[in-house]
């Protein structure tokens, strides 16, 4: 006989309302009584009730993998399993997705039927870490349902202090806003340094993600230690036709108001006859305008990305954004993917040799200081790295008169 | 025996077999875009190919009957493709226009809410919580249901001066982000600590090193190694509870919930920038945790009769200043609000630029 369901009177409370229910979709897995999983499902759903009424979490780790790799499975062991025995281990595979996270049905087909076979059925789409959550494996289930999913193409994400999965936005593939191939970019580094992501060996974690323009739809700027955003180094295209358009039907104290005003860097001004010109040299490439009237007002042709280093959350020094240590990267050519493959391996490397344990990209910026690290990375310092020089004589400078020649040098050959 | 299997290490999939054809064929050559009706991109490609989107609410922790419920209407309309975005909305491609209707149509029939372009709110992004993380403080996915209920109509309208984004963490220290709104657990009392376990399972030096404010050390207690807290510096952030779990910072009563806002990660307009605290204090109270839906409510009801068009709410707070933002809100402004952290003097006034 089937397992009774287990009593969840505050879990119920969740499932009115309008907004799709999680709990409705544990219930759906635990009372699917010909499946292997319903009966783990109902005692985690008891253990879930448990932690409402308790008001605390009830799961600890431990060391679960797989054969070959170092990391990517979340092991969690129940610590009331002698209350929900059958919940009792209820392990995630981190899965990564494919970059934008597109999927033919098959594929999602395909993880739903080695999730019914080997965990629980149930699945996040996606972690905060950007993977697929393959959520509930007992310890023994583990290898088997890897292996089926490695089969058919799915690699395992990283967990631990490890270079980790990533993630990115639509971009090329349905924006026009995308300044670079973020698909290419994200597994160009990413495969390149696979090892560093399925076996952890760094001092801490090191995400990378990857945005498309300055709207950086990935969030990438504060939740990677390696982020990646399109920008463009020309001027912004513009089509007076339809700007002119665009002031026609929305009105001039519309475009005043929420258009010329808004820019940060009072780079716009509106003519009599309803065309617009743009000093590209204050342009700061924020994207508001652009956002607002894409008809009209287009990034540039040069395109390709800036790198910012040193985002993460608050754990352990406070958050941190990233820093762009490199203004512009072009972003086009083999050469230039193959530059910044080498130059995300230079990162991660510098990461491993310099971070102390269990320090980010970003704290250890802060300890070792910007043009240290700039400078440890083979770059060469950019005001675009400051938002102001600094205002304190707090510095021994005696090699003022070389560092100078340095930045002389520098204009000479960018001159020539 | 068999040898062992050893993985076949290929890294992240390729996209673009798994991408909708329109998709793969316009790929880097789109045009511009525009937004037909709430839950609707409409883009067009230098090709002169269109492509409609609509996008679709889910509740991120899904069963296979729902995935599959979503691929079998991926595969009536969408040519059997279908992309997710980064706060789990499924997304819907279709290149004729006349489908767009039925689909939506089909999404609301099947309980899949379709909004979160534009001025709308868009699905709170989410930690894990009790389902899963082995140190939460509360439930994300309760706290999501419960303000996504609240906040429906303005996920399937776009009725606020510009978009919506709100996370929640089930800790104090490490996984969500900083959006417009933030819900996040803060701890309110110093770890309880067993004495009887740390022995055994803590690396001493390593959860010492792990507070920010340095504030533990070694000590034996009951003739066993130990670990004690200064509570007096402790400020009960909970980063020595993942290395040390028998330093328990969870307490049904003394973790509360704090609201932040004015995060934001776009560089349109104004940098990018941290959530601020508002609002602290509110009871962990599941299963819906009511005092959190009512405080975001009455946010975000200030930000929309307040807040001009495209200014996120941070941007809306900057213009008004932060005395106007408590004088709206009718939220109490208190010494905690005031930060005395590293690179806090950045936070305070050094003008006499005022507003009353």
């Amino acid at each position: 006989m089937a397992k009774k369901m287990p009593e969840t009177p505050m879990l119920d409370q969740l499932e009115s309302g309008p907004w799709p229910s999680f709990v409705t979709n544990l219930k759906r897995l635990a009372q699917t009584d010909d499946k292997q999983y319903a009966d783990r499902m109902k005692d985690l759903l008891g253990q879930l009730e448990y932690s409402y009424k308790n008001i605390k979490g009830y799961w600890k780790g431990g060391t679960v993998g797989v054969r070959g790799y170092g990391g990517g499975v979340i092991p969690r062991f129940s610590e009331v399993a002698d209350k929900f025995p059958l919940s009792a281990e209820f392990h995630t595979l981190r899965i990564m997705p494919s970059p934008g996270y597109h999927y033919s049905t098959e594929a999602l087909r395909k993880l739903c039927d080695v999730w019914e076979e080997h965990g629980t059925g149930l699945i996040a789409l996606h972690g905060q870490s950007g993977d697929i959550m393959m959520q509930g494996c007992s310890t023994e289930q583990v290898q088997k349902a890897f292996d089926a999913l490695n089969e058919y193409g799915f690699d395992m994400g990283g967990a631990g202090p490890c270079l980790r999965s990533s993630q990115s936005c639509v971009g090329a593939a349905r924006c026009e806003f995308s300044c670079y191939d973020e698909g290419r970019a994200l597994r160009t580094i990413i495969n390149n340094q696979i090892d560093d992501l399925h076996r952890p060996s760094l001092p801490y974690k090191f995400k990378f993600k990857f945005s498309g323009c300055p709207n950086d739809c990935a969030d990438a700027i504060h939740r990677s230690d390696g982020a990646v955003i399109g920008t463009w180094k020309d001027d912004i295209r513009v089509n007076q036709q339809e700007f002119k358009k665009y002031v026609s039907e929305r009105g001039r104290k519309d475009i005043i108001d929420n258009i010329v005003t808004r820019c940060p860097t009072h780079a716009m001004s509106l003519h009599d006859d309803d065309t617009i010109e743009v000093d590209n040299k204050s342009c700061v490439r924020c994207m508001h305008c652009i956002n607002v009237l894409p008809k009209a007002l287009r990034p540039g042709k040069v395109r390709g990305c800036a790198i910012l280093l040193g985002g993460k959350h608050t754990l352990q020094i406070g958050d941190l954004m990233g820093i762009p240590v490199v203004p512009f990267m072009r972003l086009e050519t083999d050469e230039d993917y193959e530059k910044l493959k080498e130059f995300a391996s230079r990162i991660v490397e510098f990461f491993a040799e310099n971070a102390l344990e269990h320090e980010r990209f970003g704290e250890m910026l802060e300890r070792i200081g910007l043009a240290n690290v700039v400078e440890g990375l083979g770059l060469e310092v950019d005001p675009n790295m400051v938002v102001n020089p600094r205002s304190n004589p707090y510095v021994r400078m005696d090699d003022w008169d070389d560092q100078a020649a340095k930045w002389n040098q520098r204009k000479v050959v960018a001159a020539e | 025996m068999a040898e062992a299997r050893q993985p076949i290490e290929s890294g992240v999939p390729d996209p673009f077999p798994w991408m909708h054809p329109a998709l793969r064929k316009n790929y880097g050559m789109w045009k511009y875009h525009d937004r037909p009706r709430t839950g609707v991109l409409h883009h067009v490609a230098e090709s002169g190919d269109e492509v409609w989107t609509v996008k679709a609410g889910t509740c991120r922790q899904l069963d296979v009957f729902t995935i599959r419920k979503l691929c079998d209407i991926a595969d009536e309309y969408c040519s059997g493709f279908i992309r997710f975005t980064t706060r789990s909305n499924a997304e819907f491609m279709v290149t004729d226009e006349k489908k767009v209707a039925p689909l939506i149509e089909r999404l609301k029939k099947d309980g899949f809410p379709v909004g979160g372009t534009g001025a709308s709110i868009s699905q709170l992004a989410h930690t894990q919580g009790w389902l899963h993380c082995d140190i939460p403080g509360t439930d994300a996915s309760g706290v999501v249901k419960a303000v996504m209920d609240s906040l429906y109509d303005d996920f399937v309208n776009e009725r606020f001066p510009a978009k919506v984004k709100i996370n929640t963490l089930c800790c104090e220290i490490n996984c969500g982000g900083h959006g417009d709104i933030d819900i996040n657990v803060q701890h309110t009392k110093p770890p309880v600590i067993n004495h009887d376990l740390v022995h055994k399972i803590c690396e001493r030096p390593t959860v010492i090193a792990r507070c920010p404010v340095a504030a533990i050390r070694p000590a034996v207690v009951n003739g066993l190694p130990s670990l004690e807290v200064d509570e007096k510096k402790c400020m009960c952030c909970g980063a020595c509870y993942p290395p040390c779990p028998p330093m328990q910072i969870n307490d049904p009563v003394n973790t509360k919930i704090a609201i932040w806002i004015g995060g934001k990660n776009s560089n349109a307009r104004s940098k990018p920038t941290f959530h601020k605290l508002v609002i602290s204090g509110l009871p962990n109270n599941p299963p819906r945790w009511p005092e959190v839906s009512a405080a975001v409510k009455k946010i975000l009801e200030a930000y929309r009769k307040d807040g001009r068009p495209y200014e996120r709410v941070g941007e809306w707070v900057e213009r008004i200043g932060w005395a106007r933002f408590f004088a709206l809100t009718k939220l109490p402004f208190t010494r905690h609000h005031i930060d005395d952290w590293r690179w806090a003097r950045g936070t305070w006034n050094t003008s006499a630029h005022l507003r009353f």
